[in-house]
């Protein structure tokens, strides 16, 4: 199974590289862009089948390592 | 004067062990580098200090994944039985990834590497770091770092203000707090609600030698020998 988790910065909490790419968006002529928010992504190949203990695990493994939650929120998608 | 035993630990990355070691010695203390694989600290440490640098090549977040070394476990539990230890530059990012210290230190508002000298204002000097410093007193003390900026919540923030556990705030030369990286209320160092864990990204072991610009750190890092 594959997890996908994405972690960014929580809403609330100022983003300098969005800022920046945001700004540099703006320059370019792109002025449709109303914020822009710059996170990471990290793709984990699990050996397990079972989606709901999956889902658990890579949960606990975000929250201890993946993330830091004083300043990041996620979200955690599982697929076969 | 008490002469310290001084633990100061070195992770893959850390590259500010030997200049930490040069300054508790030049103060006339005992020194120790301990390895991150160690599972105990030396017998009679008086003071566990988190040296700067990039701990694991500060891959995912800095400090993120040295926090989990096996020498940590004996840190939590030292700081936990009331034990002093400082956390400078990358030692403050492991620090509050583990939780000893409160917020959390985001890539600097400007997204650049901030390498110079910087006037910092000790705004607490009540506890036993910053003891032989006086309220105000303004320090010349260098900064390297690309995630400095210290970010804590509105109630986190009261809490720190109430306690009196913001220690050091980025000024200009008059005293005015000045805005170096976009940490919250321009703090530069704080401690925990017991005052025996401290944390800040200048670096005090890096102004030794009046020669080499700046002789305030050892102000700072003599408190722990009379406290």
């Amino acid at each position: 199974m594959k997890a996908i988790v994405n972690v960014y910065l929580k809403e609330g909490v100022l983003d300098p590289q969005g800022k920046a790419a945001h700004h540099a968006l703006g320059s370019l002529g792109f002025d449709n862009v109303s914020d822009v928010r710059i996170g990471k992504q990290i793709i984990l190949t699990l050996k397990a089948t079972d989606k709901a203990a999956v889902e658990a695990e890579v949960k606990e493994m975000t929250e201890t390592l993946l993330a830091n939650t004083v300043i990041e929120d996620y979200s955690i998608e599982i697929s076969e | 004067m008490k002469k310290l035993t001084v633990s100061i630990l070195q992770f893959p990355g850390t590259n500010c062990e030997y200049d930490t070691v040069y300054a508790f010695k030049k103060m006339g203390h005992h020194t120790h580098i301990v390895w991150h694989k160690e599972e105990n600290l030396p017998e009679k440490t008086d003071l566990v200090v988190v040296p700067g640098g990039f701990s694991y090549g500060d891959y995912l977040r800095s400090g993120s994944i040295a926090r989990f070394s096996p020498v940590m476990k004996a840190v939590k539990q030292y700081a936990e039985n009331g034990g002093r230890v400082l956390g400078i530059c990358n030692g403050f990012q492991i620090l509050t990834e583990m939780g000893l210290l409160p917020g959390a230190l985001k890539r600097n508002n400007n997204l650049h590497f901030i390498s110079k000298h910087q006037t910092i204002k000790v705004i607490n000097q009540d506890n036993a770091f910053l003891n032989q410093c006086s309220k105000d007193e303004i320090l010349d003390i260098p900064v390297a770092h690309a995630d400095g900026n210290y970010y804590i919540d509105d109630w986190g923030l009261e809490e720190l203000e109430k306690n009196g556990q913001i220690l050091l705030k980025y000024c200009d030369t008059d005293g005015t707090p000045t805005v170096l990286n976009g940490s919250v209320e321009q703090i530069a160092g704080i401690c925990n609600s017991e005052k025996n864990v401290f944390g800040l990204m200048p670096h005090p072991e890096r102004a030794m030698e009046f020669v080499l610009g700046s002789e305030d750190g050892i102000r700072m890092l003599k408190g722990f020998q009379h406290a």
